[in-house]
C-alpha cells in the first residue's frame, strides 16, 4: 500500500505546525507586553456603548435590560447571570487588564476592559 | 451533475451537519471561538475526493444550514466568515501539493479562527485582537486532530 504522507510532506506539515504555534507565542506575549491594569469597564451593546462604570465602583449591574448580569468587585468585572443558551459569556469568567473582554454574541453584548479614569460626563443615554 | 455526485455531495453536507451537532453537544471551554471544527472532515473528504468547487459548496451549505437550525442571527456572519477563509486556504495550499491533508486542515482550522476574530472585530471594535494567539494555537491542535482523522477517511475510502 502506498504510505499517506511522502516523508518530504511530513516534514512541511511540522514546519508549518511549529511555525503557527511559535505565531501564537510571539503574538501572546506582544500583546502581553502592551497589558496594563484598567480602569473602567465599558457596556456594548450592538457595538454601541450603553453604560460604563470603575473597576473600583463595586455592585451589580443588569445590563441590557437584565438579559446579563455584570458585577464588579475587589477590581474585576465579570457576568455572573445571562438568559442566552450558551453561557458562554458567565464562563468567560473574570476580567482587568485593559483591552480584555466578555463577549456574549447570542445578546450581541461585549463588556470590555479600558484604561482610564470612569468619568461621569462619559455616560451615554440611550 | 451526475446522479451519484449530488447523492455523494448530500451525504457529505448531510454528514458535516451530524458533525456540526455532535460537537455542539460537546462542553465549550471558555473561551469563545475554540472548538475542535469536526465538520470540517467533510469539507476535506470532499476536498481529496470530490474536487475543490464540491468542497465549497458542502461547506457553505453546511454553514447557512446547521445556521438556520440551531444558530442565532449572528452565527451566521461567524461562521461564513470562518468558512470562506478556511476554504480559500485549504484550496490553494492542497493545489501547491506540497503538504499533506493534515497541514490544510490546520490551515483550514486557523483561518477559520481568524475568520472570525476579523467577523468580531467588524462587530465589537479591535479588543477582540488579545483572543488572537489562543485561537491560533486552538485552531492548530484541532486541525491536528481533524487532519490526521482526514487523512484516514481519504486513505481508506474509495468512491470509485
Amino acid at each position: 500500500m502506498k504510505r499517506l504522507f511522502a516523508d518530504k510532506k511530513r516534514r512541511a506539515d511540522l514546519i508549518v505546525i511549529a511555525s503557527l504555534l511559535l505565531l501564537a507565542l510571539i503574538l501572546w506575549l506582544v500583546l502581553g507586553a502592551f497589558r496594563t491594569e484598567g480602569g473602567v469597564v465599558v457596556v456594548c451593546v450592538d457595538g454601541v456603548e450603553t453604560e460604563r462604570h470603575a473597576l473600583t465602583e463595586e455592585g451589580v449591574y443588569p445590563l441590557n435590560g437584565g438579559s446579563n448580569i455584570l458585577v464588579i468587585s475587589e477590581g474585576q468585572a465579570w457576568l455572573s447571570e445571562a438568559n442566552c443558551p450558551d453561557l458562554l459569556c458567565v464562563k468567560q469568567g473574570k476580567i482587568h487588564y485593559t483591552g480584555q473582554s466578555i463577549i456574549c454574541l447570542p445578546n450581541r453584548l461585549s463588556v470590555t476592559v479600558e484604561g482610564g479614569e470612569a468619568n461621569a460626563v462619559d455616560v451615554v443615554a440611550g | 451533475m451526475k446522479t451519484k455526485k449530488v447523492a455523494l455531495m448530500a451525504m457529505c453536507v448531510a454528514l458535516a451537519m451530524i458533525l456540526s451537532y455532535v460537537e455542539s453537544l460537546l462542553p465549550s471551554p471558555g473561551v469563545p471561538g475554540v472548538k475542535l471544527g469536526l465538520a470540517n472532515l467533510m469539507v476535506i473528504f470532499a476536498l481529496y475526493k470530490l474536487g475543490w468547487g464540491e468542497a465549497a459548496g458542502i461547506s457553505l451549505l453546511r454553514v447557512f444550514l446547521v445556521s438556520l437550525l440551531f444558530g442565532h442571527a449572528a452565527s451566521l456572519m461567524y461562521s461564513a466568515a470562518g468558512a470562506v477563509l478556511s476554504l480559500a486556504g485549504m484550496i490553494l495550499l492542497k493545489k501547491t501539493d506540497k503538504l499533506s491533508c493534515v497541514a490544510v486542515s490546520v490551515i483550514g482550522g486557523v483561518l477559520h479562527n481568524i475568520g472570525q476574530i476579523l467577523t468580531a472585530w467588524l462587530l465589537m471594535g479591535p479588543n477582540v485582537v488579545y483572543y488572537l494567539p489562543v485561537l491560533i494555537l486552538s485552531g492548530t491542535a484541532a486541525g491536528v486532530a481533524v487532519g490526521a482523522v482526514a487523512a484516514l477517511l481519504v486513505r481508506r475510502i474509495d468512491l470509485k
